[in-house]
């Protein structure tokens, strides 16, 4: 039925006929086009004075109510609002100019396929030819050799003094094992508030609660935010019953004192400080990446995407009654690295 | 109507819906601000007044000696400051089990009833009392009280009170429009999932100094406009990609267009 | 075939003045100035060649431009803050106008932050359009590449600038990180503390290198300054460079362009540079910086007062990277713990090292390869200037459609905890679901997408070969009603049937000519599989034979049954 006149496939009508904008043959749109671009443009001008009047005028403390946002500072809206207006006047200005008053007929201009002609293509290659046959390239092998290797070790000093100079990692395996809490002399060192930075008698700490804790060696510290980024503990008091009866609560409670444990509060995942307690459930989240990690039975990990739990940090009290840590912790805190086992 | 109900299915719709039933919610809020308390001064009036109330209304849950059952834990011990913060926030008494007891704004006694309340729950054993106005209301120190809230509460609270999610369905609440006295007993009874913070752990002046904080958080203005519900950057991505993006789209539109 | 126009003077409207007088004393200026620059650098031929350069109108072509012209802003808006900001880790007491952090210690950089954000006057704003600028240019970049994709644009000859424009895509990614970590503050202390685990769990080195890049322990005083280096230096410089070989690169091609009437894959169609283009896009600069300067004076980005200082014992609920790190910081939450195990007594931590390290790179080695895979597969060497409709290439829109969900379910995932609390539901469960989605939601949009496609294009047939509806309801004499269906005209039809739909390669025999496999047979047969995959599933654009065969078919059928229609498409479906 196909009618063998009909050529397979359509064809390109080309381009339709071109319509008229009202501006192109009335000239009250025409005229009133201009007007509408000329206001806009006049926008923008008032703005740009708005602006630097409110800059000069306006108290940098100023508050202002404003719907939906509620109260702000009347300087930083002022100086907004008048930028973007006066922004804003000149684009729509322009962008109108163009499309009422400016040719609306659409140009066509012809593409040419986007590689050179063969001849152009030769005399390229003979271009490079002759230039390496007579920059004698291949008759002089011992140049060709040394040129090369030369150009390809010239970026080593600057990599060398890079990599050498940026920080020594020989340390890197030592302190990432340490931790402020290391006992050196022998004497145990006892656990602080965080802000206060005051010792905790284990009288302090009632059933339910949560402390926030540092080593009292941070006061002498002299890298206070590096030695916190892995000292930071959360001792928290169970009821002695609330632990597990396997292995692992007996292990969590002996570390402890009286239902007192203390845990690393460096997430084992990335590093973020796993703060948040529930004290019903015993649970222990990680705001970042929720992994979460069971008090009950020594911060084994049950959910998330952590694989270790928190290291623990054995703690007893001194003769004043006062919460210490006689030992450093027994693993590296923090994140895994290649490493971490050896 | 009709250029609404076709505007219905426009991407911005969403968006707005979303806006004004935020905007409905934070008015709501702002409606049933709670109303300030008077100190309780326990009698054995109120011990009998407070157990009848608790047995009518409490003892199905909390056992008629507050001893506790499967649905309900023991008050023994818990303090009036507890029955203060569990009632007065009206989160007790709890209307459906849930994973937690939401903060309702409609409480469900007067301050008298609560107070009552407390009295007996207080007779039982010794526990939290209700902090007095002096304690609560005491000037603290902003400063520190910012160093406080951001090491102790804002990991779950959010950096700026506005709440942030536990595990399993439960949460902290956002901490705007609660009365300081809430706040201070929360701290010190620890309801729900929430550890506790006696004095002993953060003093009453540390207390009165993050009270003082989210006050001052709460009633400083917006400096630099909106603040998407201070949930950090998931709500300035969705802001730039819902409406940021539709203003660059629908000015790039008009520019392509044809003009009359 | 090609309509041939030359560009036209501007004519003059009616109103209009006549300019014929005699070039004013400005004019005559500015030719002077004009002719001593050509003398020094010939100009007047880069000028000739440029100001004729035509661009076609779409709306989707100006989504490059929000990128550019937001990028613009950045460095614009950069440079200002670069004149206060003091990137220093050195930590001392807060003095400036913010009460709430009075007398607090904290780094340096955190501090000028405040300065910037209390007490320089504008500053705020400066710094709020630098941000929202920052994230404008990744959604708009994003959304380019997503409009290029669906359209091809990136077959030949524009793979390079597809790949260039992957790299510049990624390195917006680490310009935004470096760039959000320097105020400092809680917030995005915690992102590179977080950073830190990270390259931790590189095998082998990554301990070296997390003391290499941090200068010795977390923190350290060293990063903030390096990152200012690589955010200000380094990466804009990359940026720029990329940035000029792109447009260079869309000047020696020439843009693409929609397929329509009179635009054909050997011309160009649109409006000159001068002065079309340089109105509209010079205008669109300045809306684009007006509408950023418009948020940035309404809605806060990045309150990093209210985070407060950093310090790595405290840290803020809803802990989250900017948007577009939100991916992989998604794919960290849902990657699970099992993936740390040991070897040989060393501890290797896919659970972190797959999301964190491989994820980004991996992500857009594939991107960029994507031109190389669908040349392979569909053994087309020819250069492409008119665009596809994303509906005539299912195949390639369906993939689309599900790389971009994978992406998504990442990205929401970053952002558990907030739809947790907002939607009140459990972040235990929300993690499993999307771990559940990572897996499944891209083969069902896969499927779905393709379907659509593939509908569309039938009702593009049936509208073709039918007309559009006309919404006028004819009743014949004997009772029954039709609809009547407007034919289209013939520059609406083409943007119909304008278009190619190759079948899939022939399965080769897999046996060279003496009958004996070959390796290359193999290699012959995996691409006809792939074609298969790439091509079988299509509609074929109407022909003018069966747009004759339907008016045949037509006139009976207004006559005679309006089901007729129905059928008569339903039997051409089948037929696809």
């Amino acid at each position: 039925m196909s009618d063998p006149r009909l050529p397979a496939t359509f064809e390109n009508p080309g381009l339709p006929p071109h319509v008229h904008r009202a501006a192109d043959t009335d000239p009250r749109a025409a005229k009133r086009a201009e007007r509408q671009v000329a206001s806009l443009f006049t926008l923008s001008i008032l703005s740009t004075i708005g602006f630097v009047v409110s800059y000069f005028a306006v108290k940098s403390d100023t508050e202002a109510f404003i719907p939906f946002i509620g109260t702000t500072n009347l300087l930083n809206v002022l100086l907004g609002v008048f930028l973007a207006l006066a922004l804003l006047g000149i684009g729509f200005g322009a962008v109108h100019w163009a499309k009422t008053l400016m040719p609306d007929e659409e140009v066509v201009e012809e593409r040419h396929p986007i590689r050179s002609d063969d001849e152009t293509r030769a005399k390229a290659v003979g271009l490079l030819e002759a230039g390496a046959e007579s920059a004698q390239l291949n008759r002089r092998p011992l140049l060709k050799a040394t040129a090369g290797t030369a150009l390809g070790l010239f970026a080593l000093p600057l990599g060398v003094q890079l990599a050498g100079s940026l920080g020594n990692p020989t340390k890197a395996l030592d302190e990432l094992k340490s931790t402020i809490w290391d006992v050196k002399d022998g004497k145990p060192i006892r656990l602080v508030r965080d802000v206060e930075r005051t010792p905790i008698k284990a009288a302090d700490v009632s059933i339910g609660a949560v402390f926030h804790v540092l080593p009292e060696t941070i006061k002498e510290s002299h890298h206070v935010l590096e030695d916190k980024a892995k000292a930071a503990v959360l001792l928290m008091r169970l009821h002695p019953n609330d632990f597990a009866a396997d292995d692992l609560g007996k292990k969590a409670k002996s570390w402890g004192y009286e239902g007192i444990v203390a845990y690393s509060k460096i997430c084992t995942h990335v590093g973020c400080p796993v703060g948040l307690y529930e004290q019903q459930t015993h649970h222990l989240l990680c705001p970042c990446h929720q992994s979460t990690f069971d008090v009950t039975r020594d911060c084994e990990v049950i959910f998330g995407p952590a694989k270790r739990p928190l290291p623990q940090l054995k703690i007893t009290v001194d003769a004043e009654g006062y919460l210490v840590a006689p030992q450093g912790f027994a693993e590296p805190v923090g994140p895994s690295y290649w490493e971490r086992k050896k | 109507m009709n250029a609404l109900a076709a505007r219905r299915r426009h991407p911005a719709a969403i968006a707005l819906l979303l806006f004004l039933g935020l905007a409905l919610v934070g008015a709501t809020y702002s409606l049933f601000a709670p109303k300030p308390a008077q100190a309780a001064v326990a009698t054995a009036d109120k011990v009998a007044d407070g157990k009848a109330l608790f047995q009518a209304n409490c003892a199905t849950c909390h056992g008629i000696s507050a001893e506790g059952t499967k649905s309900g834990p023991t008050l023994i011990g818990v303090g009036a400051a507890a029955v203060d913060f569990q009632v007065g926030t009206g989160r007790m008494p709890l209307s459906a089990p849930n994973v937690q007891a939401p903060r309702i704004e409609q409480v469900k006694y007067s301050q008298e009833q609560i107070e009552a309340m407390g009295a007996f729950v207080a007779s039982l054993a010794p526990g939290p009392a209700v902090p007095d106005k002096a304690t609560v209301e005491a000037e603290g120190d902003v400063a520190l009280g910012g160093e406080l809230f951001r090491v102790n509460c804002s990991m779950c609270h959010n950096f700026a009170g506005s709440g942030g999610a536990l595990t399993r369905g439960k949460y902290a609440p956002a901490l705007y429009g609660v009365e300081a006295k809430h706040i201070y007993e929360a701290m010190i009874t620890g309801p729900q999932s929430m550890p506790v913070f006696d004095d002993k752990n953060i003093d009453a002046k540390g207390k009165a100094s993050i009270i003082s904080y989210l006050k001052t958080v709460e009633t400083q203005p917006n400096v630099g406009g909106m603040n998407l519900g201070n949930m950090g950057p998931v709500s300035e991505g969705l802001f730039i990609w819902i409406f940021g993006l539709a203003l660059m789209i629908g000015t790039a539109y008009w520019l392509g267009q044809k003009a009359a | 075939m090609s309509t041939a126009s030359s560009a036209r003077a501007a004519d003059l409207r009616a109103g209009d003045p006549k300019s014929s007088a005699p070039a004013s004393a400005s004019a005559k200026k500015a030719g002077a100035v004009a002719s001593w620059v050509d003398e020094r650098t010939g100009i007047a031929k880069g000028a000739s060649f440029m100001l004729k350069k035509v661009f076609p109108d779409h709306w989707s072509f100006m989504l490059g431009e929000v990128a550019m012209y937001s990028m613009i802003i950045c460095l614009l808006t950069g440079v200002f803050l670069s004149l206060w900001f003091i990137p220093s880790a050195g930590q001392i007491p807060y003095e400036g106008s913010y009460l709430p952090l009075k007398g607090i210690t904290m780094s340096e950089a955190y501090s000028s932050t405040l300065g910037i954000s209390f007490d320089v006057r504008g500053g705020l704003l400066i710094r709020q359009i630098h941000h929202w600028a920052a994230l404008m240019f990744v959604v708009s970049l994003s959304v380019h590449m997503f409009r290029v994709f669906f359209t091809g644009a990136f077959r030949k000859p524009r793979e390079i600038n597809w790949v260039i424009g992957t790299m510049l895509s990624m390195l917006a990614l680490i310009e935004g990180f470096a760039g959000y970590s320097l105020p400092d503050d809680l917030l995005s202390g915690t992102g590179l503390r977080a950073a830190e685990g990270f390259i931790r769990s590189v095998p082998i080195v990554g301990s070296y290198v997390s003391y290499m890049m941090f200068g010795g322990a977390f923190p350290g005083e060293a990063i903030i300054p390096r990152l200012y280096a690589v955010h200000v230096l380094l990466l804009p410089a990359v940026l720029i460079g990329l940035f000029t070989a792109h447009i260079i690169l869309v000047m020696v091609h020439k843009h693409t362009q929609y397929s329509g009437p009179g635009r054909t894959n050997e011309n160009v169609v649109g409006f000159p540079l001068m002065p079309v283009y340089t109105a509209k896009a010079g205008g669109f600069f300045f809306l684009v910086f007006g509408l950023l300067s418009l948020i940035s004076a309404l809605v806060t980005i990045n309150p990093i007062w209210a985070y407060g200082p950093y310090d790595p014992s405290p840290v803020t609920a809803g802990s989250q990277p900017d948007w577009y790190m939100g991916f992989a910081d998604g794919a960290l939450r849902l990657l699970p713990g099992w993936l740390e195990f040991e070897l040989f007594g060393f501890t290797l931590s896919l659970n972190v090292f797959l999301g964190a390290v491989l994820l980004i790179p991996v992500m857009y080695t594939i991107t960029g390869a994507y031109p190389f895979l669908e040349r392979w597969i569909t053994g087309d060497n020819r250069e492409h200037h008119i665009l596809d409709r994303p509906r005539n290439v299912p195949t390639r829109t369906a993939l689309g459609v599900a790389a971009i969900t994978s992406y998504l379910v990442l990205m929401f995932a970053a952002g558990n905890d907030i739809i947790a609390i907002r939607l009140q539901m459990s972040i235990n469960d929300i993690t499993r679901a999307f771990q559940v989605l990572f897996f499944v939601a891209p083969i069902l949009t896969f499927w779905v997408s393709r379907r659509i496609c593939l509908s569309l294009q039938r009702h593009d047939r049936d509208k073709v070969l039918h007309g559009r509806e006309s919404g006028t309801l004819v009743r014949t004499p004997d009772g029954q009603y039709y609809e009547v269906h407007e034919e289209l005209n013939e520059f609406d039809r083409w943007k119909l049937v304008g278009f190619e739909s190759p079948a899939p390669l022939a399965l080769p025999s897999g046996k060279d000519a003496n009958g004996v496999a070959s390796k290359d047979a193999k290699k012959e047969l995996r691409r006809a599989k792939w074609s298969k995959f790439f091509f079988t599933s299509r509609v074929e654009p109407v022909t003018p034979a069966e747009l004759a065969a339907a008016h045949h078919h037509g006139e009976h059928e207004a006559i005679e049954t309006p089901a007729g229609a129905g059928a008569h498409a339903i039997k051409q479906a089948k037929h696809d």
